[in-house]
C-alpha cells in the first residue's frame, strides 16, 4: 500500500477515534454549529419564499389603460406600438370591448349583482390595454409616458391605483430589510460559531498539548498531527449539517400536518416547503460543505500555535 | 556524524550563555558520554541537536544535515533520523506500550505488517514482553524508561541521543539500560549519552566530554568520571 495513503488512513482513523473519545466536547461544539447552520438554511428558504411572494404580487399588477369608445383603431395601434418601446414594459395585452367585458365577467363571477347590472345595459366596459411593468418601482414611468398629452384622443382613463403601489413598495422594502437582516444575522452567527468551535477545539488541544509536542519531537509532520483534529471537526460539520436539514424537514412536516398552516404573514409556507423538497439535495450539499468548511478552518487555525517551530 | 562548531546558546537576555562556543566532533559509530553538573548545559546541547532550540551562533551539522540550511518543513525528517530517549520519557499517555512504540513507525508510514513484526522484537530487547497492553501510567519508572528506549531505537536510527536514561533507575535496571545502548552501538548506531552516574561512566570506558559552565572542560577517550 502507498505510504502516503496509509498515513492518510491513519489520520482519518485517529480523528474518528478522538471524536468518539471526546463526545462531550463534540456535543458542545456541534450544538453551536447546528444553530448556525439552521439559521443559514432558514434564511435561504425564507429568502426564496419571499422572492416568490414578491414575484407573484408583481405578476398580478398591471396598469389598465381604458380607451375611449370613440378612439380610432389606427391611433390605438400606435399607442400599443409605443407602449412596446417603453423600457419598463414587460407585456402589453389589448382587449377590445367584448374581451374586456369577458374579463370583467370572469373577475366578478361571484358577484351576480354586478353582472346583472352590466347585462342590463349595452356593454359599458371600454376597450382596455393591460400593461405589465418589469419593475414595480418604476411603474410611474409608464404612467408618465401615457399622460404626456399625445394620446388624449385615445385614452379615457388610466387605472393605476396609487394605494396598491404604495403597499407593494412597502412589501418590497420590508423584504429587502429582512433579507439584509438575515445576511447580517447569518454572518454574526457564523463568526460566533467559528469562535466557539475554535475555542472548544483549542481547549481540547490545550489538554493534549504535551501529546502534540511529543509527536513533534518524534518527527511527525504538521499534517499528521493536525489531520486528526481536522477530521474530528469535519465530522462535527457533517453531523451538524444533517441535523439542521433534518430539523427543517421536521418543521415543515409539523407545520403542514399539525398546524394546517399555509402561510405565516408574508412567508408562504407551502411554497417554502415545496422549495425545500425541490432543492433538497442542493441544500443538503450546501449545508454539508459549509459545516465541513467551518470545522476544518477552525481546527486548522486552533492547532497552529502548538505546531510552530522555534525560530530563535 | 555530529559536528558542533563554536556553538553558543543564550536564552533571552541572560548575560551568561547556557552554551559558550562549544566545539565537539563525534565520529560515526562512536559512543560518547556527556557529563557535567546540573546546569552545565547538557540538556541544552541535546535540545540543539534535535532542533528544539536554535543556536544563537555557531554551526551544527548532524548526519550531513547543516542546521543553518534546514527548512522548518524538513525538521520532522531530521527528527526521524535521530532516536531520542528523553529524561522525562515523553510517552503518549493515552496509548499502550505497544502503541507508543508503534507510533514512531506509524509516522514514517510503516505498514501494519511491518509494525507487527518490528515492535515485539524491540520490546524483547528492552525486556518488556508481556506488557504490550499496559498504559504508561500503569508502569514503573524503569519500565517507562525502557518504553522510551524501545521507541527511540525502533526506527533503527543512525544516531541515538539518550538524556539521563538511567536517572530514575536502581543500579541493576540502570545497567540493563546501558547494556541495551551498548548493544545498539555495537550494531552501528552513534550513541550520545548524558549521565550523572559515576559508576556507569567508569565501567563503560568510553569517550567522555565534560561540560562545565557551558563550556567543554575536558574531552578524553576512555576517560573516568571527574568533575
Amino acid at each position: 500500500m502507498n505510504r502516503r495513503f496509509l498515513r492518510f488512513i491513519r489520520v482519518v482513523k485517529t480523528g474518528l477515534v478522538n471524536f468518539v473519545r471526546n463526545a462531550w466536547l463534540a456535543i458542545a461544539a456541534m450544538a453551536v454549529m447546528i444553530i448556525t447552520l439552521l439559521i443559514v438554511l432558514f434564511s435561504v428558504i425564507t429568502n426564496a419564499a419571499f422572492s416568490n411572494t414578491i414575484a407573484q404580487i408583481t405578476d398580478k399588477i398591471d396598469v389598465s389603460v381604458y380607451l375611449k369608445d370613440s378612439a380610432e383603431q389606427t391611433k390605438v395601434n400606435t399607442l400599443i406600438a409605443d407602449l412596446h418601446t417603453l423600457p419598463n414594459v414587460r407585456q402589453v395585452t389589448y382587449l377590445d370591448k367584448t374581451q374586456a367585458l369577458g374579463r370583467y365577467r370572469e373577475q366578478n363571477a361571484n358577484n351576480p349583482q354586478l353582472l346583472s347590472a352590466i347585462s342590463a345595459t349595452d356593454n359599458p366596459i371600454p376597450a382596455t390595454i393591460l400593461v405589465k411593468p418589469k419593475d414595480l418601482n418604476k411603474i410611474n414611468d409608464v404612467e408618465k409616458a401615457l399622460t404626456n398629452g399625445s394620446y388624449t384622443g385615445v385614452i379615457d382613463q388610466i387605472s393605476y391605483q396609487g394605494d396598491r403601489k404604495a403597499a407593494i413598495d412597502k412589501i418590497a422594502h420590508a423584504t429587502n430589510i429582512l433579507r439584509r437582516a438575515g445576511i447580517v444575522a447569518v454572518a454574526v452567527f457564523m463568526v460566533i460559531s467559528v469562535l466557539i468551535i475554535f475555542n472548544t477545539i483549542q481547549m481540547a488541544i490545550f489538554n493534549r498539548r504535551d501529546e502534540l509536542t511529543i509527536m513533534r519531537l518524534l518527527g511527525a509532520t504538521t499534517w499528521y498531527i493536525r489531520g486528526p483534529f481536522v477530521v474530528e471537526t469535519i465530522v462535527y460539520g457533517i453531523i451538524s449539517a444533517l441535523v439542521s436539514v433534518g430539523v427543517i424537514h421536521l418543521l415543515f412536516v409539523a407545520s403542514s400536518s399539525a398546524l394546517q398552516a399555509t402561510s405565516l404573514g408574508l412567508l408562504d409556507i407551502n411554497y417554502a416547503s415545496q422549495y425545500f423538497s425541490m432543492h433538497f439535495w442542493m441544500l443538503l450539499t450546501g449545508q454539508l460543505l459549509l459545516g465541513m468548511l467551518i470545522g476544518a478552518a477552525s481546527s486548522t487555525v486552533a492547532t497552529r500555535r502548538y505546531l510552530k517551530f522555534k525560530s530563535k | 556524524m555530529i559536528l558542533l562548531d563554536r556553538v553558543t546558546k543564550t536564552y533571552g537576555k541572560v548575560a551568561t550563555p547556557a552554551l559558550d562556543r562549544i566545539s565537539v566532533h563525534v565520529e560515526p559509530k562512536e559512543f560518547v558520554i556527556v557529563v557535567g553538573q546540573s546546569g552545565a548545559g547538557k540538556t541544552t546541547l541535546l535540545r540543539l541537536l534535535t532542533r528544539e532550540e536554535k543556536p544563537t551562533s555557531g554551526k551544527i551539522i548532524v548526519g550531513g544535515i547543516d542546521y543553518d540550511k534546514l527548512h522548518d518543513r524538513d525538521i520532522p525528517l531530521l527528527r526521524r533520523k535521530i532516536g531520542v530517549v528523553f529524561q522525562d520519557f515523553k510517552l503518549l499517555p493515552n496509548r499502550t506500550v505497544f502503541e507508543n512504540v508503534a507510533f514512531a513507525l506509524e509516522i514514517v508510514g510503516a505498514t501494519n505488517h511491518e509494525i507487527r513484526a518490528t515492535v515485539p522484537k524491540v520490546l524483547d530487547i528492552v525486556n518488556l514482553r508481556g506488557k504490550e497492553k499496559r498504559l504508561p501510567m500503569e508502569l514503573s519508572g524503569g519500565e517507562r524508561q525502557r518504553v522510551a528506549i524501545a521507541r527511540a531505537i525502533v526506527r533503527q536510527p543512525k544516531i541515538l541521543i539518550a538524556d539521563e536514561p538511567t536517572g530514575n533507575l536502581d543500579p541493576k535496571h540502570a545497567w540493563d539500560v546501558i547494556k541495551v545502548l551498548e548493544r545498539i552501538n555495537h550494531y552501528g548506531t552513534t550513541v550520545l549519552l548524558t549521565t550523572h552516574n559515576q559508576e556507569i561512566v567508569n565501567k563503560l570506558k568510553r569517550r567522555v566530554v565534560t561540560l562545565a559552565h557551558g563550556q567543554v572542560s575536558s574531552d578524553r577517550a576512555e576517560a573516568e568520571y571527574k568533575i
